[in-house]
């Protein structure tokens, strides 16, 4: 597959050509990229497991993405720990909810996209060329949300150039929309966003603001079937990313621990959450 | 009407290998190193740009001598095919081994065809293990053969002088600030007078398995090199205890022979290797 009979490398290899992986995928081993198998007929939608819902905000310096950790297949619960939050390289995270076979190979083809572009040239990619370089891989799997297998990606990043964190939106044909200060996308993603609203502040500190991420995902789960919330009996917790200056690093299982004990805790007292500060 | 010379297949081999050398032989060396927690790539290049040492995968670099065109062709082909493995199978499916093949066929088929110009290039192909013993150095010429290299591999430039070098003065298990210290000195040591490398005129990057990223491939920054060099000159050489048995051993003990060196402002630039009347290495 990858050498010729000879072993020596083809021809596609030694010939000069772009930095991207996609592009040389597509004209080598088109068979490869997801958007360009051909499928049967009819909706998948509910064959398949979905992942569901996932929020990001920024902080001072920084961005939190974080993830439930449900993948479900029509009313069935598929898995109760998938991973859904994922590094795209050393300063962006990236994230999806939809069919989560096509979302977890669109996130690995991605990653090497990004990483094979920083070898290849030298340098990395400007934050607004990874979010559309994410642009151009959602438009190649159109035909396959057109039979219900959509995937739609939450993407967010370190830029340095304001020094602090952005995020970006998608829609299944590729349409790429900036957000200001949070946003979530998936089924639960209207509780989610609701609760974001109320929660949300510019100054948050990084641990507050995974704090945040974690009370507005247990209220998409408090009113989605689709979203898990913490499973406080098996110890499952939301995945959560946080990109600075310092790159990305996934929150330790104890740090996430602890501060969905404390959000727990704090629903004994009252179900629905931290109450609004005032009403002015 | 011409009559074809007849030229044996042995003349003609040779030809095409004596003209590949020169090629390479024209250029400035560079060096790989096995050190205590990976491989140390040194190359002589006043390029910030044009890169002679180069990230593969993960646990692979690239290092290249030669003309600069055709082994860039060949990194972008194996960083490609690096690329393609790890995301048609798995990331720890990319070996170098498989990598150091498909360029010795390449070069090997280039090489023995009438009809391609030899590549003028030498190549090294690196991976680091678990540890020192698992480390990998492959070396591959223009005509495609490969040799597996244990501890040091120096290619282009006057090669063997240079590696003469480093074969009296390493020892396995080397510290990174040694090892750095030696290739730099060997670097300097390619001709009949000492050079002293300044850190501008260096290219340094290395695999270094303590990195906790996936990617173990890491560029040392022409400033940060600057201070490494300072630290482990010969001149203060004796009190780093992180050097003892490499360069303490060669460079002190060259220095001692001859004249006490002065030791240098700290914002001098790196130092070189001290002089020594009485070093008798074959120029």
């Amino acid at each position: 597959m990858t050498s010729d009979a000879s072993g020596r490398l083809p021809e596609a290899f030694l010939t000069p050509g772009g930095s991207s992986f996609m592009d040389f995928l597509a004209g080598h081993a088109p068979d490869l990229l997801p958007g360009r198998r051909s499928l049967g007929q009819g909706d998948l939608s509910s064959e398949v497991p979905h992942g569901t819902t996932i929020v990001a905000a920024t902080f001072p310096g920084g961005v939190i993405m974080a993830g439930d950790r449900r993948a479900t297949m029509g009313n069935i619960i598929a898995q109760r720990d998938i991973e859904k939050v994922f590094p795209a390289d050393e300063y962006s995270a990236v994230a999806f909810a939809g069919s989560a076979g096509f979302g977890i190979e669109m996130v690995r083809l991605f990653q090497v996209e990004l990483e094979h572009y920083e070898k290849l040239e030298g340098a990395t990619l400007s934050l607004d060329g990874k979010a559309n370089r994410l642009s151009a891989l959602i438009r190649g799997n159109l035909p396959m949300a057109m039979q219900g297998l959509t995937v739609v990606p939450l993407f967010a990043g370190y830029d340095p150039d304001i020094k602090g964190g952005r995020i970006f939106s998608y829609d299944p044909t590729g349409g790429r929309y900036e957000e200001t200060h949070f946003y979530s996308v998936g089924s639960g993603s209207l509780f989610a966003r609701g609760a974001l609203k109320k929660l949300y502040r510019e100054d948050l500190s990084e641990t507050d603001c995974a704090t945040v991420a974690i009370q507005s995902l247990i209220d998409a789960a408090d009113d989605d079937s689709a979203t898990g919330g913490p499973d406080m009996l098996r110890r499952i917790f939301p995945v959560i990313g946080v990109v600075t200056v310092d790159g990305y690093r996934r929150l330790p299982e104890d740090e996430v621990a602890a501060l969905v004990d404390a959000a727990w805790a704090q629903r004994h007292e009252r179900p629905d959450g931290p109450a609004a500060a005032s009403l002015t | 009407m011409s009559v074809p010379f007849y030229v044996s297949p042995e003349q003609l081999m040779r030809d095409r290998a004596d003209f590949a050398r020169k090629g390479i032989a024209k250029g400035r060396s560079a060096i790989a190193l096995q050190y205590a927690d990976g491989i140390l790539f040194v190359a002589e290049n006043r390029s910030p740009a044009l890169h002679k040492v180069a990230e593969i995968y993960d646990r692979m670099a690239f290092a290249a001598v030669g003309r600069y065109n055709e082994f860039e062709n060949l990194r972008i082909a194996g960083v490609r095919l690096a690329d393609m493995r790890g995301y048609s199978y798995d990331r720890r499916d990319v070996t170098g081994r498989a990598l150091a093949n498909a360029y010795a066929q390449t070069l090997g088929a280039i090489f023995s065809s009438g009809g391609e110009k030899p590549l003028e290039v030498e190549i090294l192909v690196a991976e680091i293990g678990a540890g020192v013993a698992d480390d990998q150095i492959y070396r591959l010429t223009y005509d495609g053969s490969i040799a597996d290299v244990r501890g040091y591999a120096v290619m282009g430039g006057a090669a063997d002088t240079v590696a003469e070098y480093i074969g009296e003065h390493y020892t396995e298990g080397i510290s990174l600030s040694g090892a750095l210290r030696l290739a730099v000195d060997a670097l300097g040591h390619d001709g009949t007078e000492v050079r002293e490398l300044t850190s501008d005129q260096l290219e340094v990057a290395v695999l270094d398995r303590t990195r906790t990223q996936v990617r173990k491939f890491k560029r040392i920054s022409e400033e940060s090199l600057a201070g490494i060099l300072s630290e482990s000159s010969p001149a203060v050489d004796e009190k780093t205890d992180a050097d003892v048995g490499d360069s303490s051993d060669s460079d002190s003990g060259e220095s001692s022979a001859g004249d006490t060196p002065v030791a240098p402002p700290a914002d001098d630039a790196p130092i070189a290797p001290p002089e020594d009347p009485d070093d008798d290495r074959p120029l």
